[in-house]
């Protein structure tokens, strides 16, 4: 990554605007032709500095449900309780965090009345207690790490 | 609010990314069978609502060094946690503040925030700094260090057809 690909990436956490040609603000306030962005853009992403480019999505707004969840799992049995929580499609997000509860995963739902379906599921398949904590409020901030 | 049938269209066909090309609208519209005006007007539509926060990208924070990712819980007073949390939210380091449900008697913490760092020293600094300089040394709280990540993505709110696979 050089300082042209710094500087896009933290353009980009700002946002792009919608446009016909959302790429020509980026391109002069960087000094690099469109070309270059979308190519640079494809190449974070194909190095996994991007996971993603494109729509941030409002969960609640869009009426789907979405929550924080943990688990207590067993050292021996975590990389299997890992595959079977993973290959859920409502799973967006999974981490292993030094705790007690030491899995962590986000799941989204487009129905709402389908995430306790899904948590009683994950349950059930991989035998650990889901502890389900949902957002109740959330305080702003603007979401940017500079890199 | 709910999606409309040809805006769960549009997002599901834009919620893998934005074509990389110069006009990406266009030829989302070509996709689907519509204008380049009339995407560009229900995606604005969409972000006007609340439904679309921002067209951006998902960092994956390891990749870029930031090696420490530290969620850090606390168990404030159901009637502090406004302040508490208006207050972390305002530092420079914290990337996102939520209040939780506790989960009794296991889990005691209501006020969840993350703070990302170069490395663990650093942000266990900053974090003394930020209890010291607001009197937060009364709060009970606990450092959650990731370890792994399995997975990093959006969610997904519109099935695609069928034939198309993802994980």
């Amino acid at each position: 990554m050089d300082n042209i690909d710094r500087a896009l990436v933290n353009e980009l956490q700002d946002g792009l605007p919608v446009c016909r040609r959302p790429f020509d603000a980026i391109s002069t306030r960087l000094g690099i032709s469109v070309r270059e962005v979308t190519d640079r853009i494809g190449k974070l992403l194909g190095d996994q500095v991007l996971s993603r480019f494109g729509p941030m999505f409002n969960a609640e707004r869009l009426g789907g449900g979405l929550t924080l969840c943990a688990m207590q799992v067993p050292e021996a049995d975590f990389e299997r309780v890992t595959g079977q929580v993973n290959a859920f499609p409502e799973v967006a997000h999974n981490y292993a965090r030094e705790h007690d509860l030491n899995m962590w995963f986000v799941v989204a739902t487009e129905r709402p009345e389908r995430m306790a379906e899904v948590i009683g599921e994950i349950g059930t398949v991989t035998g650990c207690r889901v502890y389900d904590m949902p957002k109740m409020d959330e305080f702003y901030i603007g979401l940017k790490l500079p890199v | 609010m709910v999606l409309n049938e040809s805006d769960r269209k549009l997002v599901a066909a834009i919620q893998d990314g934005l074509p990389l090309v110069p006009h990406p609208y266009a030829v989302l519209a070509e996709t689907l069978g519509t204008t380049e005006v009339d995407i560009i007007e229900r995606l604005q539509r969409l972000q006007d609502d609340g439904m679309v926060k921002r067209m951006g990208v998902v960092v994956k924070h390891r990749s870029l060094g930031y090696h420490a990712n530290a969620m850090v819980v606390w168990d404030i007073p159901d009637d502090a946690v406004d302040r508490v949390g208006s207050l972390l939210a305002a530092q420079e380091c914290v990337t996102l503040c939520y209040q939780r449900p506790r989960r009794l008697p296991d889990w005691p913490y209501n006020l969840f925030c993350m703070i990302h760092g170069r490395e663990r020293e650093a942000v266990l600094r900053r974090l003394a700094q930020i209890i010291a300089a607001n009197s937060l040394g009364d709060m009970p709280y606990e450092v959650l260090f990731s370890l792994r990540s399995f997975k990093q993505r959006g969610a997904r709110y519109a099935a695609r057809p069928a034939t198309v696979t993802h994980g």
